[in-house]
């Protein structure tokens, strides 16, 4: 591993946690798409401060993006508020628009901006190391190293010291606000993380992909807690297995490490999707399977209870009879009398005659008086 | 390039002609669809597609090695799909919201479109072979043959709608009714995401990624603020859609260096500014005005309700009072003879020009203050009919609110 690879790799990192420690709080609060619109509009500022600064390198197009992204988040709950439109057609009506003034500010002095639009868009965290951060001379690691750690450390910090205002304007805006926490101050304070987040993490994967760094572990975090220490925890472990499993992907395939990233969130999201011990889709199928075989045994033994001492009763309450009477298939017959078997309602003799127990007769007369 | 000129251009120009009738023929589409994206709020859906989207192209290039548009569409068309029915999937599951889940698909689809597209090219560096063309669109590449394909797609769908338009109607207003009917609520719900589907990858070689959510949402933001009706929103909506189309194409074939795409999301954007501000019943300026009308007749009525309460005071219920005595009454320093002046204008108010001798003694001052106002008979009848009714204010404290309580007699 050359040191480069080294460098990229703890960028990713950096870039990956930064993004979601902010983006727990978006998924809680279902601002997740508005990362989406900060990290468009974005442009827009870059692009007007360009104009007034002439200079790429300057840190005046940080924070005329980081303003533009409050500005962005200012305009859609204005928009909201006029109650003409609802929150997510608010959003898709800003942010497109203020994107589409920037595009075009860009195409008409294409002349004399090298502003690359795709650039902002897709990023690139190969390239990153080559832009160095020096100080008299000496070499002291890549420029979006050292704005990603300020930014990664600006959010812990954020995080660490309004964690109580937080999290009470998330859970109970209501409450927060008669306690005299301004909810309406925190929420601007705690989109200008965002929208300084997603102003220094474009330039290493781009605007789009943001979306997924913020938002795709938090969500796989979610499905796995109830607890928000917790959901920090993860979300910052998710999203720094997805920066190192991305770029080894990367590598393998020569592909774009940014892209890697995001497929590597939304591999670990699928994960938690599946796999989540009590919501997860698998964990749901069995509970499914688990209630209706249970379900089922209930119903045979209601069954049995019906015809026991009826002359028919040696016809009717026997396992090959089942498929016909109950339309269950023979494997479906068989797995419910042996889990009913199992649960001690019934008794299976060799003939398969099946034979309630004093438990089966008990439990079927309990549920038919219900 | 002027005016005629331009008209003359959009219709014999061979390159504006069709970038124009395929920019029409898509903001109608969209327009259209987009109403019920909106209604539903589902605004954003179309941003999550329309990112989805670009894995199917890039696999539709590399599987047939063309890159003829409805091959192309066909690819986004799939991925688009499978993205709508991967946010549906992790809604299902029941503990993320639906824009967390929007927001995944969009970003997690879009990487790995990027990854694909960078693999395909054997390098890091997807600005080449037209990603640039997918992010923003490219309306000058846009043949009669893809103006065919959207127009012919454009009418299945529209004819679509038209067939199912009751089932996509009660989908919109009212689901748990439809399912109380017994209506197929998922597939129903399948086929307009699908429509959805289909109108926005056939919008992503015009204007591209990331405006095309534009195109969905801002016409049919725009048409709902003058309509009530589902008809007339999509119908409207479908007409702005067009324009927008039409007028984008033609202001950026005025100009160099002005993309397409760009231009018709900011033109629909300002219908949308126009149409919140102007619009007849739900528009700002219109709701301002109202408000303001409202205010001013509670305040004459305050105002009538204050020369009730003097007149039952005073022996002579017709006695005029001076300005500056109301001044006090409502609080109000100004607007009370505006208030004044518009019950005198409904017959419940008098004035008299005061105390002329004082006047021009120099003892009072002022000239429009020194007009003395008094109820009429009109007015203490509609002042007492206001009582009765609870419309208007509510008496001050000490003054008798039971109708036919015992009144001095005019």
């Amino acid at each position: 591993m050359t040191a480069m690879d080294l460098e990229v790799q703890i960028m990713a990192v950096v870039v990956a946690v930064a993004c979601a420690l902010p983006g727990c709080f978006l998924v809680l609060r279902r601002m997740a798409l508005l990362s989406d619109a900060i990290s468009h509009s974005i442009l827009l500022g870059i692009v007007l401060a360009f104009f007034w600064v002439r200079d790429l390198a300057s840190p005046v197009l940080i924070l005329a993006a980081a303003v533009t992204g409050v500005v962005t988040v200012a305009l859609v709950e204005a928009l909201h508020a006029t109650r003409r439109v609802k929150e997510d057609a608010a959003i898709a009506l800003v942010f497109p628009a203020l994107f589409s003034v920037a595009v075009l500010l860009i195409a008409r002095h294409a002349g004399d901006v090298h502003l690359d639009v795709d650039a902002v868009l897709l990023g690139e965290l190969a390239f990153a190391p080559l832009r160095r951060f020096s100080w008299n001379g000496v070499d002291l690691g890549p420029k979006t190293l050292w704005v990603m750690g300020a930014i990664l450390l600006l959010n812990a910090a954020f995080l660490g010291l309004f964690y109580k205002e937080l999290k009470l304007s998330t859970f109970d805006r209501g409450l927060s606000a008669a306690l005299g926490f301004s909810p309406a101050v925190v929420q601007y304070a705690f989109m200008s993380t965002v929208s300084v987040t997603a102003v220094g993490a474009f330039d290493a994967v781009g605007s789009i992909l943001v979306v997924a760094l913020m938002i795709a572990p938090p969500a796989a975090a979610r499905l796995l807690t109830h607890r928000l220490p917790l959901l920090l925890l993860l979300s910052a472990v998710f999203a720094a297995a997805s920066a190192l499993l991305g770029f080894q992907v990367a590598l393998w395939l020569d592909a774009s490490i940014a892209g890697c990233m995001a497929v590597a969130t939304g591999v670990l999201f699928t994960g938690a999707l599946l796999l989540a011990p009590d919501r997860g889709v698998l964990a749901r199928l069995v509970v499914r399977r688990r209630q209706r075989v249970e379900f089922a045994g209930l119903m045979l033994s209601i069954h049995l209870l019906n015809h026991e001492g009826t002359p028919r009763a040696p016809e009717e309450n026997r396992l090959g009879h089942l498929p016909e009477h109950l339309r269950w298939s023979d494997d479906f017959a068989l797995r419910v009398a042996r889990h009913a078997e199992r649960e001690g309602l019934l008794t299976r003799s060799g003939d398969g005659r099946l034979d309630l127990t004093p438990l089966g007769r008990e439990a079927a007369r309990h549920l038919m008086v219900r | 390039m002027s005016l005629p000129d331009l008209l003359h251009g959009l219709l014999f120009d061979f390159t504006l002609r069709t970038v124009a009738l395929g920019a029409a023929v898509l903001g109608a589409l969209a327009g259209a669809l987009g109403c019920f994206a909106v209604l539903r709020q589902q605004s954003l859906l179309g941003d999550a597609i329309s990112h989805a989207a670009l894995p199917g192209i890039v696999l539709a290039f590399v599987l047939t090695g063309s890159r003829a548009t409805p091959v192309l569409v066909l690819g986004a068309g799939i991925a688009g799909w499978i993205g709508t029915l991967a946010v549906m999937a992790i809604v299902r599951g029941g503990r993320l919201p639906e824009d967390t889940a929007l927001g995944i698909v969009l970003s997690v689809f879009f990487g790995f479109g990027m990854v694909l597209l960078t693999w395909v090219q054997g390098r890091p560096d997807a600005r080449q072979a037209g990603l640039d063309t997918f992010l923003f669109g490219q309306a000058a590449t846009v043949l009669p043959g893809d103006v065919a394909l959207v127009a012919g797609v454009g009418s299945v769908a529209g004819l679509i709608t038209i067939l199912f338009w009751k089932e996509f109607k009660l989908l919109t207003f009212d689901p748990d009714y439809a399912t109380a009917l017994g209506l197929p609520l998922r597939r129903v719900d399948f086929l307009l995401t699908g429509l959805l589907v289909v109108a926005i990858v056939l919008g992503l070689q015009m204007v591209g990624v990331v405006l095309m959510s534009a195109l969905v949402v801002a016409p049919a933001a725009a048409a709902r603020q003058w309509t009530d009706s589902l008809r007339t929103m999509v119908l409207l909506a479908a007409v702005i859609g067009a324009g927008a189309g039409v007028t984008g194409a033609a202001i950026s074939a005025t100009a160099r260096g002005v993309p397409t795409g760009p231009t018709i999301v900011l033109v629909a954007s300002a219908v949308v500014a126009f149409s919140l501000l102007a619009a007849p019943r739900r528009g700002l300026v219109a709701e301002m005005l109202r408000s303001a009308r409202v205010r001013r007749r509670i305040r004459a009525d305050a105002m009538l309700m204050d020369l009730y309460a003097l007149s039952r005071q005073h022996v002579e219920p017709g006695h005029p009072h001076p300005v500056a005595t109301l001044q006090a009454m409502s609080g109000r320093e100004r607007g009370v003879s505006a208030s004044l002046r518009s019950l005198e204008a409904r017959g419940w108010a008098v004035h008299t020009e005061g105390d002329r001798a004082e006047h021009a003694a120099g003892r009072l001052p002022g000239a429009s203050s020194d007009r003395h106002w008094a109820i009429t008979e009109a007015g203490r009848i509609r002042a007492r009919q206001l009582l009765e009714t609870g419309v208007g204010p509510r008496p001050g404290p000490g003054e008798p609110a039971e109708p036919g309580s015992p009144e001095v007699p005019a």
